[in-house]
């Protein structure tokens, strides 16, 4: 472990930012977090976390995919894709550097997504263990540590400074690029920090939620739960819990003519919107129940079943702050666990 | 680096027409041949960008070397813009998408029964010219095909010069109703399962149409002693990617581009019946 003093929190930033872009929350005009290009004088937020999530580095919300030039009959299908540039992000929380885990088995997974590949692979993340959880936070029921966040490197706030821990090659090679900034430290601080947040952490309103009633294997107990009717009674379909989601993976494709050739190109979709499965045959979800269990049924059902147990869930509450009917997925939760299904 | 979103430029070298709303397309890649290899069963996502892009059932056998086809209904954006456009015509193709047919394992050796309903011989017509190109590795073979009217039924001059020369090819077809120039058959498929005749011993069956077809064919084969273990369909979602990432097709937690089109009638028990 390697110790920065706080004074040279922003040289390590500036280090980095000499070879190659870096992100991190920087607070808005209304005061919330969102990742921003640092450069000379851009000051770190100290939300606990982005308003949206860190998903965007990996998959944006809409991205050109190739393009065509159409003549008479014939057609050329250009490539656009090129290597992206090496990048950092500074300040991802423990339940969104979980969420690139299970985008990863989306996305990485036989046919790789090639787009998805290029940032993954020059992208380096490095994590910022949480201090003050919030009533919102319930990473934990997943297995996820607010306190040891995974990613390239990950870093403690310790009390004069910070601690960097390197996990991967590419945390190790962008830390012996900075090494002069660091100086050598044991794990006490981190193990003190550690405790600290463990300890609120068990205090949290959601430290007690489970994962009961839900999980692999379980889709015929789950799927006729009659509950699901009074869950989505409300929803207005918004999809406003989809695009905050850091695991939410649906896209469309779709194309766009520039007036020189066509675009075609991707973006985020939701399957909480009526037009999703819409078939000229037939709907298989035609009302909101349909399409609320399935946003549900795929992250604590579906995605277990495909993916050794993991959730499509990692806590992150931003679902439960944005949704304008405070319908979320801890609710569900809380009412499937409730025995109805024995 | 590959990305399976990129489709081949390939050129639609023949169209026929073959009943009021549907056309076979013909496509070759722009050098001779064809695009990519597939097996019967498996789909293709077609596209003319711009328009838009939609899974299409290869329909040709993989024993033809020479070029790809597929049928398509008229019924909305690419489907209307590939009825309206003329041969020589570039258009993009990816894939093969989906699981196919098992041919070569658990049909092989097999007796085989297929059922179909309008459009829904595209896919099967990939099996069944397989299993002419490759007649001594499967038994007897029933097709059971019916349409609105004679007009509606797909490869009608196929069926008839070449599939019902086969040995042991035995063609049954059915239209809704009456009509002038009919002499065969009148009725609905699900009624004809139960009069042709079948015998469901060491026999697979095969079957593609329309949902209410399929709703009402199932219970007839149960009916005439097939068990679901022995009865294929393919499902047909909504689709964008055909790779199992987009997230639109699944039926519980399994991807139709991708753990499908195919299934059989025990798996898809297995699945919620959101479909
Ligand atoms: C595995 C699979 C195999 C298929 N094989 C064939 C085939 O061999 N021949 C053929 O003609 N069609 C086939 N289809 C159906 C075909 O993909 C759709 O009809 C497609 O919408 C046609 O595209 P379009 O641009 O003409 O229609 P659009 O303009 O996109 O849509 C017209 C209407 O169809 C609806 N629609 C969109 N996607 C689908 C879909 N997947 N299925 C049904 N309706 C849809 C739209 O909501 C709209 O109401 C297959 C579909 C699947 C999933
Ligand atoms: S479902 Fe809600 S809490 Fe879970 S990861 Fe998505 S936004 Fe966060
Ligand atoms: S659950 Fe809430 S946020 Fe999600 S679609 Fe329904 S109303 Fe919108
Ligand atoms: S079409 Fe995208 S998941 Fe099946």
């Amino acid at each position: 472990m390697k110790k920065l003093s706080l004074a040279k929190l922003y040289d390590f930033f500036a280090a980095i930012a000499a070879k190659e872009a870096l992100y991190l929350p920087v607070n808005n005009e209304v005061g919330k977090a969102e990742y921003k290009r640092w450069s000379e004088g851009v000051e770190l937020s100290h939300q606990l976390n982005t308003l949206r999530s860190a998903k965007d580095f990996f998959f944006p919300q809409t991205e050109n995919l190739m393009e065509f030039k159409m003549e008479g009959k014939k057609i050329d299908i250009i490539d656009t894709r090129e290597a992206c540039d090496d990048f950092v992000i500074f300040g991802v929380r423990a339940c969104d550097a979980a969420s690139f885990d299970i985008l990863d088995r989306v996305y990485l997974v036989d046919p790789v997504d090639s787009y998805y590949k290029n940032r993954r692979e020059h992208g380096t993340v490095i994590t910022h263990a949480c201090g003050k959880p919030a009533e919102t936070c319930f990473c934990g029921t997943f297995g996820i540590d607010a306190a040891d966040p995974k990613g390239d490197i990950t870093v403690w706030d310790v009390e004069d400074g910070y601690v960097f821990r390197a996990n991967t090659e590419k945390g190790e090679k962008l830390m012996a690029a900075t090494a002069d900034l660091f100086e050598d430290t044991d794990d006490k601080a981190v193990k003190a920090e550690q405790d600290k947040v463990r300890e609120i952490l068990a205090k949290m309103p959601l430290a007690d939620l489970t994962t009961e009633g839900v999980g692999a294997g379980l889709t015929k107990e789950v799927f006729d739960r009659p509950e699901w009717a009074s869950l989505s009674e409300s929803c207005l379909g918004c999809g406003t819990c989809t695009f905050v989601c850091p695991t939410c993976q649906c896209y469309d494709i779709r194309d766009f003519d520039t007036g020189h050739g066509i675009q075609r190109f991707r973006c985020w979709d939701s399957c909480m919107y009526s037009d999703f499965t819409k078939m000229s045959a037939g709907q298989p979800r035609p009302t909101q129940l349909e399409r609320f269990r399935q946003r549900f049924m795929h992250k604590l059902v579906y995605f277990p079943d495909n993916n050794d147990g993991v959730f499509g869930c990692v806590g992150c509450g931003r679902c439960l702050s944005r949704c304008p009917i405070s319908m979320n997925i801890v609710k569900v939760m809380k009412t499937l666990a409730k025995g109805g299904n024995k | 680096m590959e990305e399976t979103l990129i489709p081949y430029a390939g050129i639609v070298t023949k169209i026929t027409g073959q009943t009021p709303d549907v056309k076979t397309f013909r496509v070759e890649a722009p050098e001779g041949g064809k695009l990519f290899e597939h097996k019967p069963g498996q789909c293709a996502m077609l596209s003319v960008p711009g328009v838009s892009e939609a899974m299409i059932s290869i329909t040709s056998s993989p024993t033809n070397k020479e070029y790809m086809e597929f049928s398509v209904k008229k019924c909305g954006c690419l489907s209307g813009w590939l009825h309206g456009m003329d041969e020589g015509q570039m258009i993009t193709v990816r894939g093969p998408y989906g699981r196919p047919f098992p041919v070569d394992d658990e049909l092989a050796g097999k007796n085989l029964v297929f059922v179909a309903g309008g459009i829904g011989l595209a896919p099967l017509r990939s099996v069944i010219n397989y299993v002419r190109d490759n007649r001594d590795k499967y038994g007897r073979v029933d097709i059971i095909y019916g349409s609105r009217s004679k007009d509606d039924l797909v490869y009608y001059d196929e069926i008839v010069s070449e599939w019902m020369n086969t040995p042991d090819f035995h063609v049954h077809l059915t239209i809704d109703r009456e009509q002038e120039g009919w002499d065969g058959h009148v009725g609905f498929v699900p009624n004809y399962i139960e009069e042709v005749g079948l015998n469901p011993i060491n026999t697979c069956a095969l079957m593609c149409g329309p949902p209410i077809m399929i709703k009402f064919s199932l219970p007839n084969l149960l009916k005439v002693g097939f068990d679901k273990t022995q009865i294929y369909t393919t499902m047909e979602l909504r689709m964008k990617c055909g790779i199992g990432k987009c997230g639109r097709c699944n039926i519980g937690n399994k991807y139709v581009c991708k753990d499908g089109p195919v299934f059989r009638f025990d798996q898809l028990d297995e699945l919620p019946g959101e479909y």
